[in-house]
């Protein structure tokens, strides 16, 4: 039997990526013959850690009870107000907070959605334990093990990407732990050993090594190294129009897109932001200060400036938002919100029926609220995900990605294109 | 009455441990084929392999000069071992070690504590330095919620040195100086002074000076990067310094060992100011007694009635006054559920839901004081569920009170299952990913006849030839804590501070304290390698030997000779012949631009050679 084709390519261009000087098409041959369907859907969830107060980042403001519960720190309805600070209305009932501004044109493109009132089932309103829940995906177990995301990740067979699985970050996130490979990388730049003539030798010792699980785990590294300082080889220039903003976390959507535009086999990548736990000086005296305005400053323009990136690519992407639970639907006595209950999540990209919020939305009136004081859920988050997993990734088996919860299509909101 | 508990509680051993009967039985027909033996060489060095975190020079000599027998002894023995001054010294300034909660509390104060002393709801410490340090923080504290404190340098403007009563060449050395001119400028001052200097830098100036810092002056600038967290920089130091330098090396092994059964995440609220207290007073101190004291240690843990939110668990009838008392709402089954899934039994061992909600019941009213004030464990009566329950098929009659959880405590930890579960779990992390069958029951075996006696259940795992079997020589892959440890070990590193390989912890997979799941981390090769992991191995090891880890200073002049000598020297042994190669055929390829021997150590501990022990 000849050596295949196959073989040939990825050898060849592993080898040449190792000295520097494989040619594009070939690297890319060799990965796009391992990797079938080398355009891979791609499926990027972004975790709001600290709680974000849903009621003020998608308004309810065709609601008179989300005035009357927050005096001092609700955004002012839309109409005959000073635009930058009030609500951008969506579709009369619903509004962005201004500061989300950024995402309004993929709003009217229909590429954003949301889904209101959702979240984890679990009234747990510990962010250890509700952070930990959504993670794993199994709200009201501590012992699993692994994360939903990891065991999201369709069947494989044969050679996958050493980058199937990302997250951008110094650690593995509890979502992308498990069976599956999942690299974390802080930086595409810093994902190497920096004594450039140590990282030959070393290279060269585990490519060789005889240690099944050293060799093994050590020829996944130095390709995943390979792939990645190949894509360093000139500096990544986002398409135009797509700024992002400076910070960690538009720092980790602007590598994500350079590693979905690079076509190297990426189909599930994680971010996350942190600094949502707004107890005090959540609004300030105008609503685009304070500390929400800051942190949704980052979050849109990052979000805005990754589609704007990724351009037609988009069709390919879906990206959804999550955070732990939601705030108290009354403010506190700090001008801020304590922890509460259900809370929205974003839905982006091109299989997305956007322009729409989905959910039933359960109101603000005192019996309506979940345990008299926060927004009750209508949602279950996995609900959500399953949807995204099942119909973007293509992954039938539910079971496994969420057990011990019925998921089904039956119970999918439609907020992606069948 | 008591027949009819004995008659139950025999029947329910007996279905525990009737797997364990039939593999007995199996044992006696099919006699064991005679388990191959190490060297004597191999011996010593899988001694120190896995009872240690890795050998330093002269570690191999001195098994040897002992006998390896006498060796493991002591080890077994931690308090017959005099404790290395050198690591004595180390600990010394780090007095959070020492400290109750309440008093972590006091002289480490979280941001809601320093709120409530601003507002007066708390008094201000009484001991004068400490009221001292606690006025600046709070005096820092009130510019900042005035939003006079720019968020990204950590520094108000209106605080200049300018302000200060500087000397001109004081201003000078601080300005423009260098660290050495700074740190001398600083020690210098009047401890006030000093406060006002740090508190006029921003915040990269403050950590710059930090790695050339003398002692007391860095605990000042980490109390200003924040006073909690010096809590948890203290307990990861400790950690590491133990692991290092400390003489009682298997008693450090247990401890994180013990520490990672019963595990606990820092980041858990309360948990903050409980985890110090928790390992030293109620992990450490029972690593080689008995089991039972162990468990019932944890189980009155405030650490772990937080951790695992027992504190809150209440029978049907209690009715909360106040906010913080309404927030309990019935049964948590959360304790139940893992003190059984993890601590105990294991999860094939036999429980039910139904076993969980009982033994949930069993432990209503086991609460803490103000846990938020670092308070103690206590019984509350009025929180507890006192009707009958059922525990593995045991009656625990009605009116028990807190005598309820005392008999389940007593019950796991004389099940056999317990005994089979806990044998299994070190044997893994001693002997083998996969141990045989044979071994774990010895060790149950043990377990069950000395009443659960650690010490002898170890010295029953290092008596059994399945120990010495030579498919178990270098068999685990390290984890990071191991790696991280031997490689200073492995090089006599001189450590003055670990903030970097606290870092470092994080990047390997391992941060110290911060395991979120009460599962804590694996004992299995396999889970402890991705990519990233990996590559932080390989860097901080030609980083280590380079003279490159802030705060850990490694004398280069050891690294003389050819690469052999180098690699043996760090692996006690020889290296495989893939390693060798490769480091061979690239030192050749290296021109002369650098020492070569702090290279070939760097690469020889990057290697997959040194990630195994």
């Amino acid at each position: 039997m000849a050596l295949s084709r196959r073989i040939f390519l990825r050898n060849s261009a592993f080898a040449m990526v190792g000295v520097g000087s494989a040619p594009l098409w070939l690297q890319k041959a060799a990965l796009a013959d391992d990797a079938p369907g080398r355009r891979k859907k791609v499926l990027v969830t972004i975790f709001q850690r600290g709680a974000a107060d849903g009621l003020n980042i998608v308004v309810p403001h065709g609601e008179q009870q989300y005035y009357d519960l927050r005096p001092t720190i609700a955004i002012p309805r839309p109409a005959g107000s000073v635009a930058g600070e009030s609500v951008i209305d969506l579709d009369g009932f619903f509004g962005l907070h201004p500061s989300l501004a950024p995402l309004k044109p993929l709003w009217d493109k229909q590429q954003l959605a949301i889904v209101h009132a959702a979240g984890s089932p679990d009234p747990t309103r510990s962010h250890f334990d509700a952070q930990d829940y959504m993670e794993s995906g199994t709200p009201g177990l501590k012992a699993t093990s692994d994360g939903w995301l990891n065991r999201a990740l369709p069947a494989e067979t044969g050679k996958v990407s050493p980058v199937r699985a990302v997250s951008l970050g110094p650690t593995l996130p509890r979502s992308l732990r498990g069976a599956n490979n999942a690299v974390a990388v802080e930086s595409l730049g810093n994902f190497n050993v920096k004594d450039a003539a140590a990282a030959s030798v070393l290279q060269s010792m585990y490519r060789g090594s005889q240690d099944k699980i050293l060799g093994g785990t050590g020829r996944e590294t130095f390709d995943a190294v390979s792939l990645l300082q190949s894509l360093q080889k000139t500096p990544y220039q986002p398409a135009a129009g797509a700024n992002y903003p400076p910070g960690r976390f538009g720092e980790s959507m602007r590598q994500i897109a350079q590693l979905i535009k690079a076509d190297i086999g990426v189909e599930v990548a994680f971010a996350d932001l942190g600094g949502w736990d707004h107890h005090v000086n959540e609004v300030g005296p105008k609503a685009s200060v304070g500390q929400l305005a800051a942190r949704l400053g980052e979050f849109g323009a990052s979000l805005a400036a990754f589609c704007q990136d990724l351009g037609d690519r988009m069709q390919d992407v879906v990206v959804v938002t999550m955070s732990e639970f939601g705030r108290t639907a009354k403010e506190n006595g700090n001008r801020g919100t304590d922890h509460g209950h259900a809370n929205a999540m974003f839905v982006m990209g091109g299989p997305v029926q956007g322009g729409k919020v989905y959910g039933q939305w359960p109101g603000l009136a005192p019996e309506q609220l979940y345990e008299q004081r926060d927004l009750a859920l209508t949602t279950d988050f996995r609900d959500v995900l399953s949807e995204a997993v099942y119909q973007h990734l293509g992954n039938r088996s539910m079971t496994p990605v969420f057990p011990n919860y019925a998921a089904s299509p039956s119970k999918f909101r439609g907020v992606l294109k069948a | 009455m008591k027949h009819r508990l004995l008659l139950v509680l025999c029947v329910t051993f007996a279905a525990l441990s009737s797997g364990l009967y039939a593999a007995k039985k199996a044992k006696t027909v099919l006699s064991t084929p005679a388990i191959p033996q190490m060297t004597s060489d191999q011996k010593a060095l899988h001694a120190l392999n896995r009872l240690t975190f890795g050998s330093r020079p002269g570690d191999l000599e001195e098994v040897r000069r002992l006998g390896l027998d006498n060796w493991i002894d002591r080890q077994l023995h931690p308090d017959s071992i005099a404790e290395n001054p050198v690591l004595e010294a180390k600990l010394q300034p780090l007095d959070t070690l020492r400290m109750d909660a309440k008093e972590l509390i006091r002289h480490y104060p979280p941001p809601q504590i320093i709120k409530a002393m601003v507002e007066k709801r708390q008094p201000l410490p009484t001991d004068p330095e400490t009221r001292f340090m606690v006025q600046k923080m709070i005096a820092r504290y009130e510019r900042k919620q005035k939003g006079g404190i720019d968020a990204r340098t950590d520094l108000d403007p209106k605080v200049s040195m300018d302000s200060l009563s500087l000397t001109l060449e004081q201003k000078q050395a601080l300005r423009a100086g260098t660290p050495a001119d700074k740190i001398a400028a600083l020690a210098a001052m009047p401890e006030d002074l000093q406060w006002d200097v740090l508190d006029a830098m921003p915040n990269g100036a403050r950590l710059q000076l930090y790695k050339f810092a003398p002692t007391d002056l860095r605990r000042r600038i980490q109390i200003f990067t924040g006073p909690y967290q010096v809590v948890n920089q203290d307990l990861m130091t400790g950690k590491l310094l133990g692991a290092i330098y400390s003489n009682r090396q298997l008693e450090q092994v247990l401890t994180d060992f013990w520490f990672n059964h019963f595990n606990i995440d820092i980041d858990k609220g309360a948990d903050k100011y409980l985890v110090t207290g928790y390992e030293r007073d109620v992990i450490r101190p029972n690593v080689l007694g008995k089991f039972q004291d162990l468990l019932l240690a944890t189980a009155k843990s405030p650490a772990m009635l937080f951790y695992l939110d027992n504190w809150q668990s209440v029978g049907p009838d209690f009715k909360g006054r106040g906010p913080a008392q309404k927030r309990k709402q019935g049964l948590n089954e959360n304790y139940g559920r893992e003190l059984m899934e993890l601590h105990t039994l294991g999860v094939d061992g036999g429980y039910t839901q139904h076993d969980v909600t009982e033994v949930a019941r069993c432990f209503t009213g086991w609460t803490i004081l103000q846990p938020q004030m670092g308070g103690e464990f206590s019984f509350n009566p009025r929180q507890h569920d006192d009707a009958e329950k059922q525990v593995l098929g045991i009656t625990i009659p009605a009116g028990g009170g807190m005598s309820d959880g005392l008999k389940v405590i007593e019950i796991l930890a004389h099940s056999p299952a317990t005994a089979h579960f806990i044998s299994k779990s070190l044997a893994v992390r001693f002997v083998s990913d996969d141990p045989p069958e044979t071994l774990v029951r010895k060790m149950a075996d043990t377990f069950i006849s000395t009443d659960g006696d650690l010490r002898q259940v170890m010295h029953a795992m290092i008596a059994a030839p399945e120990f010495w079997d030579p498919v178990n020589f270098r068999s685990k892959v390290k984890s990071p804590l191991e790696m991280v440890a031997g490689a200073v070990r492995a090089v006599n590193g001189d450590v003055d501070f670990t903030s970097a390989m606290n870092n470092l912890m994080t990047q390997l997979g391992e941060p110290l304290y911060r395991k979120l799941e009460p599962t804590g981390y694996s004992n299995h090769s396999t889970d402890w390698l991705n990519s990233a992991s990996l590559l932080a191995r390989m860097n901080f090891a030609l980083a280590l030997t380079q003279g490159k880890i802030n705060g850990v200073k490694v004398d280069q002049s050891q690294f003389a000779g050819d690469t052999l000598q180098v690699e043996r020297r760090i692996l006690m042994t020889d290296p495989t012949a893939d390693a060798q190669n490769a480091i061979d055929t690239g030192m050749k390829d290296q021109q002369a631009k650098r020492p070569a021997g702090p290279l070939v150590a760097g690469l020889t501990l990057g290697s997959p050679d040194f990630q195994r022990r």
